[in-house]
């Protein structure tokens, strides 16, 4: 208690005489925070929970690549139907990209550096005792710079072992781990079918592009069980019709490439491409049994929902500090009004009318930033207890947690500066007389 | 103030009063209220007054006589509408609203009837209110404030808020209060009228002992007994001064204990 009152600076002394003012009415200056509590946490909760929800949704879009188009083969729905009905062996289902397409987009597309196409077989991997059901990636030696993984061990495939058809194979750390718990995998051979094929390397992806495409039906599989052989050798050994087992009758189908990934230049090369790309595709599929998707443009919708997001949220949030704020101002004329005679006594004993509204301004002040601190604690834990509670990931940003305090002293300073001046001019005299 | 009544503005100095040592001098002070349309009401009509250090005033008068708006005016509240007012050698009825809070602050101090002490600080902060608002470091001045608490006996509740306090203790705190700044002088305002006779007449015997300590006193009142305390009787009427009486103090009660206060 002394040493409180020995502290030398006036401002100091003039914040504790607003806490103690404030003090004196403990449930009426609380409520009032609360106002200011509630808007401060919802802005921060608030714009968490919708970072975060737009962050895992971005980062997958980004590294899909933004200068990348992905076409994708896609089975045709009512095709699909069609063939269960059929008889157990007859049908064979043809669809998907081609080859030919690959070469007309590489020749006809301005802009493309490189297509990378890929076929993607559904297939057991073994080893000894070891069997996981993996992707078996037919692809070009670039996929790594292309598709976004590094190479962890070894190399990745290089032209001759396309040119040579050779059994080689890549594969994902994941399934190493799976595969090879004990034993290094380089120079140790995996078996598929019925053939071999040597590790020569291991990646580490940092996309699943593949996890989107229709082969990937399996669900529950870990994803990253890939296998990566070279194209050619996908061609030779699997040959072009797919046979597939599923509940006792064959399924068998002809598709030449999966997907085909097409690098363009630059992210103007992409935008003019992608319209180019669906005519030229539409001219010679006479069935919808692929889709176009251009991460750009995914990222960009992405960004454009977020932003959206963001200002329909913080225009709710800034509406309740707004209230928050009303109600400051509110409580502060009533303060006012009631203590007529205690800046009536200050004002005789030498106060300025600057002083009288300090000491008011900086009670307002106190209980909105007092309010703010709170809805900054509240704030970044209700996001912690919500990404807890449910999977939902969210981001406590720092500008948000800046945003929504310095809001919250603005609005302090703007709604106390009313009842502050109303107080500084009211007449010594008649404010002493008030009882 | 841009309200004047009559043209007495340009001031007409008339000869300094014969004692050198007045520090109070009014000058032909009007103060008239303007009520709107032809209401207009002459609260003071021009008084002359001149008060000396360490005298012992009492200003009394029925209500209606100017008595309040007087008060008004010596304490600095408020501006006269002509004349001029001399308080320690400045001129305060041309100061601006800050130079008068500041001379109020510094020159002033004031005991009120209903004691005026804030609720929410203690009795030590209580007393220090006056200091804060001279921009005075607390914390070196807060064994005189300590010691002043002490002089009107209240050394021993420094920490308690004012609803603790009986009302003569709360008077007393506002004794203490209107000595922090060493002021020229204390203008009281009827400070017995809300207490019993005997802690009224405590509170005025601390009053006097200021007085023999060498405090200017002006008091306010519309009692006769408080007022026979004084040495002189100011009576007001219409707004001006109707009796100007110089009279001893009883010699029965001065003569007593309050050496000791040194303020």
């Amino acid at each position: 208690m002394l040493k409180r009152l020995i502290v030398p600076y006036q401002f100091v002394i003039t914040v504790r005489l607003g806490i103690k003012s404030l003090l004196l009415h403990k449930l009426r200056s609380s409520l009032t925070m609360l106002g200011i509590i509630f808007g401060v946490c919802s802005v921060i909760a608030m714009l968490a929970i919708g970072e975060g929800a737009s962050y895992e949704a971005q980062e997958a879009i980004k590294k899909l690549g933004s200068n990348n188009i992905l076409i994708r083969s896609l089975k045709p729905p009512e095709q699909a139907r069609q063939q269960g009905m059929g008889g157990p062996r007859g049908m064979q289902l043809k669809y998907g990209l081609t080859y030919a397409d690959s070469g007309r987009l590489m020749t006809t597309i301005p802009g493309v550096v490189r297509l990378l196409p890929m076929r993607i077989i559904r297939e057991n991997v073994r080893f000894g005792q070891n069997e996981v059901p993996c992707q078996i990636i037919g692809t070009l030696p670039f996929y790594p710079e292309v598709g976004g993984a590094e190479v962890v061990r070894g190399r990745f495939l290089a032209p001759m072992d396309e040119q040579h058809q050779e059994n080689v194979c890549v594969i994902t750390t994941g399934l190493a781990r799976r595969l090879f718990p004990i034993q290094d995998p380089l120079e140790h051979s995996v078996r598929i079918d019925t053939f071999y094929y040597r590790v020569i390397g291991i990646i580490q992806e940092r996309s699943q592009p593949e996890q989107r495409t229709q082969a990937g039906k399996m669900e529950g599989q870990p994803l990253d069980n890939n296998v990566y052989i070279p194209l050619s050798t996908s061609r030779t050994r699997f040959g072009e019709i797919l046979f597939r087992r599923s509940a006792g009758s064959f399924e068998a189908e002809e598709v030449q490439l999966h997907q085909i990934t097409v690098q363009m230049r630059d992210t103007a090369a992409v935008e003019t491409a992608d319209p180019q790309i669906k005519t030229l595709l539409g001219r010679f599929h006479d069935q919808n049994d692929y889709e176009i998707i251009v991460p750009l443009q995914l990222l960009r919708q992405a960004e454009q929902t977020k932003r959206i997001f963001s200002i329909v949220l913080g225009s709710i949030a800034a509406i309740s500090l707004l209230v928050g704020g009303i109600g400051i101002m509110n409580i502060m004329l009533a303060t006012v009004t009631e203590r007529t005679r205690e800046i009536g006594i200050r004002r005789a004993l030498g106060a300025k009318r600057s002083d009288i509204t300090l000491q008011f301004l900086v009670e307002t002040v106190v209980l909105s930033v007092g309010g703010g601190l709170i809805g900054v604690m509240v704030g970044i834990l209700v996001p912690i207890l919500v990404s807890s509670l449910t999977t939902m990931k969210t981001i406590v940003t720092p500008w948000s947690v800046l945003l929504a305090f310095s809001i919250s002293g603005a609005v302090g300073i703007i709604f106390g500066l009313y009842p502050a001046k109303a107080a500084a001019k009211l007449d010594p005299i008649e404010a002493l007389r008030h009882e | 103030m841009p309200m004047q009544a009559q043209a007495g503005q340009p001031a007409p100095v008339p000869p300094p009063p014969p004692g050198d040592n007045s520090i109070i001098r009014l000058e032909r002070i009007e103060k008239t209220y303007f009520l709107g349309g032809e209401n207009i009401v002459r609260a003071l009509a021009g008084v002359d007054l001149s008060i000396e250090e360490g005298s012992f005033v009492a200003i009394m008068g029925p209500s209606g006589s100017g008595k309040s708006t007087m008060l008004n005016i010596l304490g600095c509240l408020d501006r006269p509408t002509a004349g001029r007012y001399w308080l320690g050698g400045e001129d305060v009825s041309r100061m601006s609203d800050d130079e008068l809070s500041e001379a109020r602050g510094r020159r002033i101090g004031f005991i009120f009837q209903s004691y005026n002490l804030i609720a929410q600080l203690t009795v030590i902060e209580n007393i220090q209110v006056p200091l804060f608002y001279r921009g005075v470091d607390l914390k070196a001045t807060y064994d005189r404030c300590v010691e002043l608490a002490r002089l009107v006996g209240l050394g021993d509740r420094l920490h308690h808020r004012p609803t603790q306090l009986s009302g003569g203790q709360q008077q007393r705190v506002a004794v203490a209060r209107s000595l922090v700044n060493d002021p020229l002088m204390i203008l009281a305002d009827e400070p017995t009228g809300n207490l019993d006779s005997r802690t009224g007449a405590e509170v005025l015997d601390l009053i006097s002992r200021l007085n023999e300590a060498g405090k200017t006193i002006i008091l306010v009142t519309h009692d006769d007994k408080v007022a026979a305390r004084a040495h002189r009787v100011v009576r007001m009427k219409d707004g001006l001064v109707d009796q100007d009486i110089d009279q001893l103090p009883p010699a029965a009660r001065s003569g007593g204990n309050g050496r000791g206060a040194s303020c």
